[in-house]
């Protein structure tokens, strides 16, 4: 089984919209949505929550009012500034790592699991949809990605499908991390703008650093050419394959904005263009670009 | 006065709006703590003040001659950070909160902390707009957390009164949060698509959660489809909309290029009237 994992670095270069048009394109897969603290899959494939789960993360003091005796110690040991003598008044400067509680001298404080968000499975117009919504303010956001990612791996264990796609969390820290780490392809989407390239190649250094393949899709590459040739001329340079061109075009908006991929739109160019970048994608992932007759067959009998 | 300029979507245009706001302002201090991917400094090309500082952590360092393997250091770990392997303490760096707390617990004085970079703070002048006083925040690759970073960051410019601007990172999670907070007043960018007020809605709940006088621009925006449910959204969150940028490809191609083109000033202006009216009825 291949994981897809789509990625960018600079928000907004249209991720959401590729992974759409990829799982339309895609015969057989499940998507996952990474970007847990601002998901927008769900939002362009028609999703239907199935199963709502909770998910518990990280760790947060409740404070025993009897036992506490306001010595401060809580105080002067936590470096978070969260806590005084034993009332949490800044809870969202609490990390949860304990300290005001393993040293408490009354034993007054217990940590308790913090609730942290929800994930849920989704059927969507495509296929299964794993996606997730993080608690308020949490800061768990890399083990809810890792969370979604690892029930993707199930369901598409279970029905044998060959692919799953992951939309992408944006920037480089911690939740895109843990949505890369061990994937079997990055695909980096960029714009030609200088702000899109500059993070484009710290984007790729994070990439290197943790050996994985990676190719590239320029994104609206009409824009600004001298750009987009500054960008090949870049993924030549450092022998990073283009997976794929897609022109400007007011389709990715109008299919945002009518729940759809930009292949329900139409934009022949821009399909044409998608059909190609799906097909190098599942060439080099190794996966069908079509329903074989075997594919056909258990699509069949999964309807029964 | 601090106002932070966030939003839940990335790409809505933060740093476009951040730079909007600083042209137009004769002194101004604008911090960009959008870390991960910082890019206020590709549109002002600064001159930068020296090297910068380099801002680190403090992560413990397990003395193995000291170390006995009693596991107390890896059992107070919320974080997980300390396994014990062949009868030894080991320590995973990048699950470190640094919060200290195995120090307190080892008994055998077999753990200390040193420093460990994550990332460095640049103070910079830029030649095309002298009157933007540029800090910017940039995290080393491959650090997971940029929440300590954009601590110091505000902790660098705590005592300063005068304004600033603060670009922030896209969505609503920890270092989004850590930004924001403490801002005088959070502009929340967003687009007229449905991804857009998705996570701008996200994002009002944050700056709810905060306390914090907010008001919301909305940027592409295009008359044209007569789509109004940013605006209705804003309405029944009684959260002013202070702005509306055209959707222009003119200004897109302009922006790919890394210029702020001149086309919206007025409309910057008027933020700032507003923005300073908000000043007058705080104080």
């Amino acid at each position: 089984m291949k994981e897809l994992v789509i990625v960018s670095g600079k928000g907004g270069t249209g991720k959401t919209s590729i992974s759409g048009a990829l799982a339309f394109l895609s015969p057989q897969k499940v998507m996952v949505d990474c970007d847990v603290d601002a998901a927008n899959f769900h939002l362009i494939s028609s999703a239907v929550i199935k199963h709502t789960h909770e998910f518990k993360a990280g760790f947060e003091p409740h404070i025993d009012e009897e036992a506490c005796t306001h010595c401060a110690t809580c105080t002067d040991l936590c470096r978070f500034g969260a806590i005084t003598a034993g009332v949490i008044n800044t809870p969202l400067n609490c990390e949860g790592c304990g300290v005001c509680a393993f040293n408490c001298p009354e034993h007054a404080i217990t940590m308790q699991e913090k609730e942290a968000g929800q994930w849920f499975v989704s059927d969507t117009r495509f296929g299964q949809l794993i996606h997730a919504e993080l608690g308020l303010a949490i800061e768990n956001s890399g083990k809810l990605v890792s969370k979604v990612r690892q029930e993707a791996k199930k369901i598409a264990t279970t029905n044998h499908f060959p692919l799953i796609i992951t939309d992408g969390p944006p920037g480089i820290g911690c939740p895109a991390i843990a949505a890369l780490s061990g994937a079997s392809l990055a695909l980096a989407v960029v714009e030609p703008s200088l702000s899109s390239m500059h993070d484009l190649e710290r984007l790729v250094e994070l990439v290197y650093h943790f050996n994985l393949p990676i190719m590239v899709c320029i994104n609206k590459s009409t824009l600004h050419k001298e750009n987009t040739k500054q960008i090949i001329d870049w993924c030549n340079s450092k022998a990073i394959p283009i997976a794929g061109k897609l022109p400007y075009s007011d389709a990715f908006r109008t299919a945002v904005q009518s729940g759809k991929t930009v292949m329900e739109i139409t934009d022949e160019n821009v399909k044409e263009q998608m059909t190609k970048l799906w097909h190098n994608l599942a060439k080099r992932l190794d996966v069908p670009a079509q329903l074989s007759g075997i594919g056909l067959l258990r699509q069949k009998l999964n309807l029964f | 006065m601090l106002i932070s300029i966030a939003s839940g979507k990335g790409g809505t245009g933060k740093t476009t709006l951040a730079l909007l706001l600083a042209a137009a302002e004769p002194d101004i201090t604008l911090i960009d703590c959008d870390v991960e991917e910082p890019n206020c400094h590709l549109f002002l090309k600064p001159e930068w003040h020296g090297q910068g500082k380099e801002i680190t952590v403090m992560v413990p360092r397990i003395n193995s001659n000291l170390c006995n393997g009693c596991s107390a250091c890896s059992v107070v770990c919320l974080f997980n950070a300390i396994a014990i392997s062949g009868g030894k303490a080991l320590l995973f760096d990048e699950l470190c909160h640094s919060c200290g707390g195995c120090i307190l617990a080892c008994q055998y004085g077999a753990i200390k902390e040193e420093k460990k970079p994550i990332g460095t703070i640049t103070t910079g002048t830029s030649p095309i707009l002298p009157n933007i006083h540029l800090l910017n925040g940039t995290l080393h690759i491959g650090t997971p957390s940029s929440v300590p970073l954009i601590k110091a960051i505000k902790q660098e410019v705590s005592d300063l009164k005068v304004d600033m601007l603060l670009d922030c990172p896209p969505g609503t999670s920890c270092s989004m949060v850590t930004a924001v907070k403490n801002s005088d007043f959070c502009i929340l960018v967003t687009e007229p698509t449905p991804f857009g007020k998705h996570d701008l809605e996200l994002a009002m709940n944050i700056t709810r959660l905060l306390h914090m006088p907010t008001g919301v621009v909305i940027n592409k925006n295009d008359e044209a489809t007569g789509d109004k449910s940013i605006e209705s959204l804003c309405q029944s969150r009684d959260i002013p909309v202070l702005a509306k940028i055209p959707h222009s490809l003119s200004f897109a191609k302009q922006y790919a290029a890394g210029f702020i083109p001149d086309e919206f000033k007025s409309i910057a202006i008027n933020i700032w009237k507003q923005l300073h009216a908000e000043r007058r009825e705080e104080a």
